[in-house]
């Protein structure tokens, strides 16, 4: 299984996540640069995280307009599954592929820091190998990470039940004390409606391997590895070719 | 023509760079400042005479780039001339 890991000037995790995909999961990866125009046959994409254009404007606005993300929004509209990470989950809230918005952190700090996150949704495919409920230990490193969205969005997405993680305590419970930057509805990631992007500011790739401290960041590349072998998500790319022949 | 761009973020929208300013005016002791909301200001020196091409644009611009609309509004204000 091929990963493409989307490379931003001031891209900073691409590195993790190639790692977590080629040396942790023993997965092909590649690097694609922003201004290339293809994602070379890629059966997932990563948005990695990072300060793309030294976070100039608002995080992830000047990024959403790189040439790479028009092929990245064929592949999602084709039903490819695409994971933005921190501020791979910004760009995708820029380029309008998610809902929403981030603030600043309520703390006006940037945090660095492990937490916890409740798995809510398990038919999404980076958490299809998840249980229903489980609580995942990964480090976040922020500074705008506090999800807004109107509250009628809020209740459309919880509707559609597109909150994929929220800051929880150990239980499970998403308290106030758990909610490390103030998100509304304690909303660390997101699904879009078809369910193949989903967008988390917590960093799994860098929850691979005991000595980071977690391991838990495994199971959503578990999850889209056992996603896309068993078909659950079609081979985006081709379908996307297809669509574009087509027209 | 120059066209001054002002974002703000929405009422609605709670601004913790504001509030942090509030805080560190009172505690300089200018307790009659109520409140703060932090915006952008933008400067646009625009290669056209026509006020309203230059302020379509500058709409432009706003709308596409510089404020997110789901967080933030703007305000245009036109000025001919070098200074703006």
């Amino acid at each position: 299984m091929k990963f493409a890991v989307v490379v931003f000037p001031g891209s900073n995790c691409d590195h993790d996540a190639y790692y977590a995909a080629e040396h942790v999961l023993g997965q092909q990866a590649e690097f694609i640069w922003h201004k290339d125009a293809s994602l070379k046959g890629a059966d997932v994409v990563i948005l990695p995280g990072g300060f793309a254009y030294g976070d100039y404007l608002r995080t992830g606005a000047i990024a959403r307009f790189s040439p790479i993300m028009a092929e990245v929004k064929k592949f999602a509209d084709a039903g490819g599954p695409v994971l933005g990470v921190c501020n791979g989950f910004q760009v995708l809230l820029e380029a309008g592929l998610l809902p929403g918005a981030m603030l600043r952190n309520r703390s006006v700090k940037f945090q660095c820091e492990q937490v916890l996150v409740k798995v809510e949704q398990t038919d999404t495919p980076f958490t299809s190998a998840c249980r229903p409920g489980q609580v995942l230990k990964m480090p976040i490193a922020h500074g705008e990470g506090n999800y807004y969205a109107e509250p009628e969005v809020i209740a459309r997405l919880d509707r559609n039940r597109q909150i994929v993680f929220r800051y929880t305590n150990a239980q499970g419970i998403p308290t106030d004390e758990s909610n490390p930057n103030g998100s509304l509805a304690n909303i660390a990631g997101l699904c879009n409606e078809q369910r193949n992007v989903v967008g988390l500011m917590p960093h799994p790739e860098r929850a691979c391997e005991m000595a980071l401290g977690s391991v838990d960041g495994l199971i959503l590349f578990e999850s889209v590895i056992k996603s896309v072998s068993q078909g659950a998500v079609s081979n985006a790319e081709a379908s996307a070719k297809a669509v574009a022949v087509a027209r | 023509m120059r066209a001054r761009v002002f974002v703000t973020l929405k009422p609605s929208v709670f601004d913790p760079q504001g509030k942090t300013v509030t805080d560190a005016l009172h505690t300089l002791g200018y307790s009659a400042v109520k409140d703060v909301r932090q915006g952008k200001y933008f400067e646009l020196d625009i290669d056209s005479t026509c006020p309203d091409e230059a302020r379509a644009l500058a709409e432009q611009a706003a709308e596409k780039l510089l404020s997110n609309p789901v967080i933030e509004s703007f305000r245009i204000e036109l000025a001919d001339g070098a200074a703006v």
